[in-house]
């Protein structure tokens, strides 16, 4: 068990560290940096200048190795944009990303798993059906437009919630919902192939032989089994909304993480960049493994392998 | 008094057309060992999971009489089916490797047998379960009840599966070839077992088996299955001394010598295999592998009685192998 966290764990290390060599390749080969940070007043000069105070004359090797040996000691350095540490920024926005981003898996999880069971249960019939088909509508639906709908309707039209913004706690219930709704299609399905595989089983078949009630077969002995894959992939998702919520929180002009992310790759306020990526690349790692942990929780012979 | 289980006329449909079982009709009485007896795919394992009521989706049963004591099973709801089920009536499966919930630890699921239909606390649960995991002859129980299923080995994980079903006293149990991943000794033990609660208890078993050496141990009265049907039906004296269906006879015949022979060794070295019954079929289902079958046989299949108690499903007289040796 322990070996096979410490592979799992040397495996997503591997996977980050390309993940920031690739990126900030990227980053460089972008253009000059020192000519867009400067400013399109600056003299020949003042750009040579730049070029040399921020280290950009040197070989990229170096500068990557600076920059890892740098943020390996917890320093990130400074945005150019707002002439501010970079943790820190991060750190301010983190908050709003993290409560957007577990809000949403939770309503997911709430909504993805009652419905993947209730299609498992009924499967072929006129409910799993109905079923299947909202969530092949909600997967056709882009997160932007979902997004302008509900303020458009809830927003304006009903003045229900807030359109923009969190000042209060229901500023996030909109953008927690458009952000569930891109992981709901792909939870349920989840939970349904692996509830119908699970009900079919002999050890279901032993269960009902016992005379247990169906809430717990459903509940104990199904969905215990068929959690997994769903444990592994809402990590994944979780992962996407920490990142990925750039669309939504650029909707409803939230200022979090991803906003910041969209804001210093296109200023190319290149210390962000690579200090987003990075952590979202911890947060890939950590919610892998978390999701292993779990599984090796649901599973016992994961547990003795 | 009625029979603990009685069954009339039993039939089993699939959905893809397959007809498993056709007419089985079989009787239990208390304290009895009725044995199920027939080669691989005749229906013994689908008969028995349509009494328990647990066939696979798409599945359809039907029955003239389907009785457990006064309770008509067929009109029975699921909620009071599950009340019965693993209670009075309780059953082993055929697929031991499989039918233990693998996220789960023994202790836990033997436990739970039992209080779902008893007000017993947990530990008591777990102590009744270590009991009977002794009585299965499983040593160190206390150690077992907290391992789980993937860590036995398939004759383990078919004595929980026995001892499971034991957990509230049934007074019908269904076991469907129970002993065949256990070696001698401990097929041994747990046919003692199962003896010794239908003495005391009065358990009515139904056993599936090939083993016609179980058969002669065990039986009272055998019902021999062939492509869905009770193709004979007698006392296990009658039936070993006077096996009149051609296909019993074929059966009898391959029965191994003792201290010869392999004991997981399928019945019926008979040659051919068992059709597959569509909907549309009429006649005898052993006609084709049978040396005395005539055009007769593709019409119908008449049901005859060779002696009182004793009836068989064949066109031939009752003393037509008589007459054959003479
Ligand atoms: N779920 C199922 N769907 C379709 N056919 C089935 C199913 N289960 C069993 N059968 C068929 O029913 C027949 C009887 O099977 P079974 O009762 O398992 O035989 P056995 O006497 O070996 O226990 C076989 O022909 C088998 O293929
Ligand atoms: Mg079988």
């Amino acid at each position: 068990m322990l070996q096979f966290l410490l592979r799992r764990a040397l495996l997503a290390v591997l996977v980050c560290l390309t993940v920031l060599v690739v990126s900030f390749v990227l980053t460089r080969l972008s253009g000059d940096l020192a000519i867009s940070i400067a400013g399109p007043n600056a003299t020949a000069e003042d750009i040579a200048t730049i070029r040399q105070n921020y280290g950009l004359d040197r070989p990229l090797v170096v500068q990557f190795l600076d920059w890892a040996a740098h943020a390996a000691r917890g320093d990130l350095g400074s945005s150019y944009l707002y002439h501010a540490p970079v943790a820190g920024l991060i750190a301010d926005r983190l908050p709003i990303t993290l409560t957007l981003g577990l809000s949403g898996l939770a309503i997911a999880l709430l909504v993805a798993i009652p419905l993947g069971i209730l299609s498992a249960m009924h499967e072929g019939t006129v409910i799993d059906r109905g079923i299947g088909l909202v969530a092949l509508i909600g997967q056709a639906m882009p997160s932007f437009w979902l997004g302008l709908v509900l303020i458009i309707v809830v927003g304006l039209k009903l003045q229900w919630l807030p359109i923009s913004g969190v000042d209060t706690w229901e500023g996030y219930i909109m953008p927690a919902i458009v952000l569930a709704f891109s992981a709901i299609p792909a939870l349920m399905r989840l939970t349904r192939a692996g509830m119908i595989d699970a009900l079919a089983s002999d050890y279901i078949r032993t269960a009902r032989a016992k005379g247990l009630r169906t809430a717990r077969i459903v509940l104990k002995h199904a969905l215990r089994n068929a959690a997994m894959p769903v444990v592994s992939v809402a990590a994944v998702q979780l992962g996407f909304m920490l990142g990925g919520s750039i669309v939504i929180e650029a909707v409803f002009a939230l200022h979090g993480v991803g906003y910041l992310a969209w804001e210093s790759i296109s200023k190319n306020d290149f210390p962000v960049v690579q200090a987003v990526v990075l952590f979202l690349a911890i947060v890939y790692i950590g919610l892998t493994l978390a999701a292993d942990m779990m599984n090796a929780v649901l599973d016992p012979r994961l547990r003795s392998a | 008094m009625n029979a603990v289980l009685e069954v009339a006329n039993l039939r089993v449909a699939f959905a893809n057309g397959t007809q498993a079982v056709r007419g089985v009709s079989l009787k239990v009485e208390r304290g009895e060992t009725h044995c199920l007896v027939g080669e691989s795919g005749c229906g013994k394992s689908v008969s028995s999971l349509a009494v328990m009521n647990l066939l696979a989706r798409g599945a359809t049963r039907s029955a003239d009489v389907l009785r457990f004591h006064d309770t008509d099973l067929m009109k029975l709801s699921e909620r009071h089916m599950a009340a019965l089920r693993g209670d009075k009536l309780a059953m082993i499966f055929q697929e031991p490797m499989t039918s233990l919930n693998p996220a789960y630890t023994i202790g836990s699921q033997m436990a739970e047998a039992l209080t779902r239909h008893r007000r017993v606390s947990r530990a008591k649960a777990l102590d009744r379960a270590a009991e009977l995991l002794g009585r299965v002859g499983i040593t160190a129980p206390g150690m077992r009840l907290a391992q789980y299923p993937h860590q036995l080995s398939g004759g383990l994980r078919q004595r929980v599966m026995i001892a499971m079903a034991l957990m509230c006293d049934p007074e019908l149990l269904i076991a469907d070839e129970p002993t065949t991943a256990l070696d001698v000794t401990v097929q041994a033990q747990i046919l003692r077992l199962l003896q010794s609660l239908q003495r005391e208890l009065g358990l009515a078993l139904l056993l599936i088996t090939h083993d016609l050496g179980i058969v002669a141990r065990m039986a009272q009265r055998v019902s021999v299955m062939y492509a869905g049907e009770v193709v004979e039906s007698a006392s296990a004296e009658a039936l070993f001394a006077q096996p009149t269906h051609p296909y019993t006879r074929g059966l009898l015949a391959c029965i191994p010598i003792p201290g010869a022979s392999r004991r997981d060794e399928p019945l019926g070295s008979i040659p051919g295999v068992v059709p597959r019954i569509g909907p549309d079929f009429q006649g005898c289902g052993f006609r084709d592998r049978c040396a005395h079958a005539a055009p007769i046989c593709a019409q119908v299949a008449p049901l005859q009685h060779a002696a009182p108690g004793h009836d068989y499903l064949c066109r031939l007289p009752p003393d037509w192998s008589a007459a054959e040796a003479a």
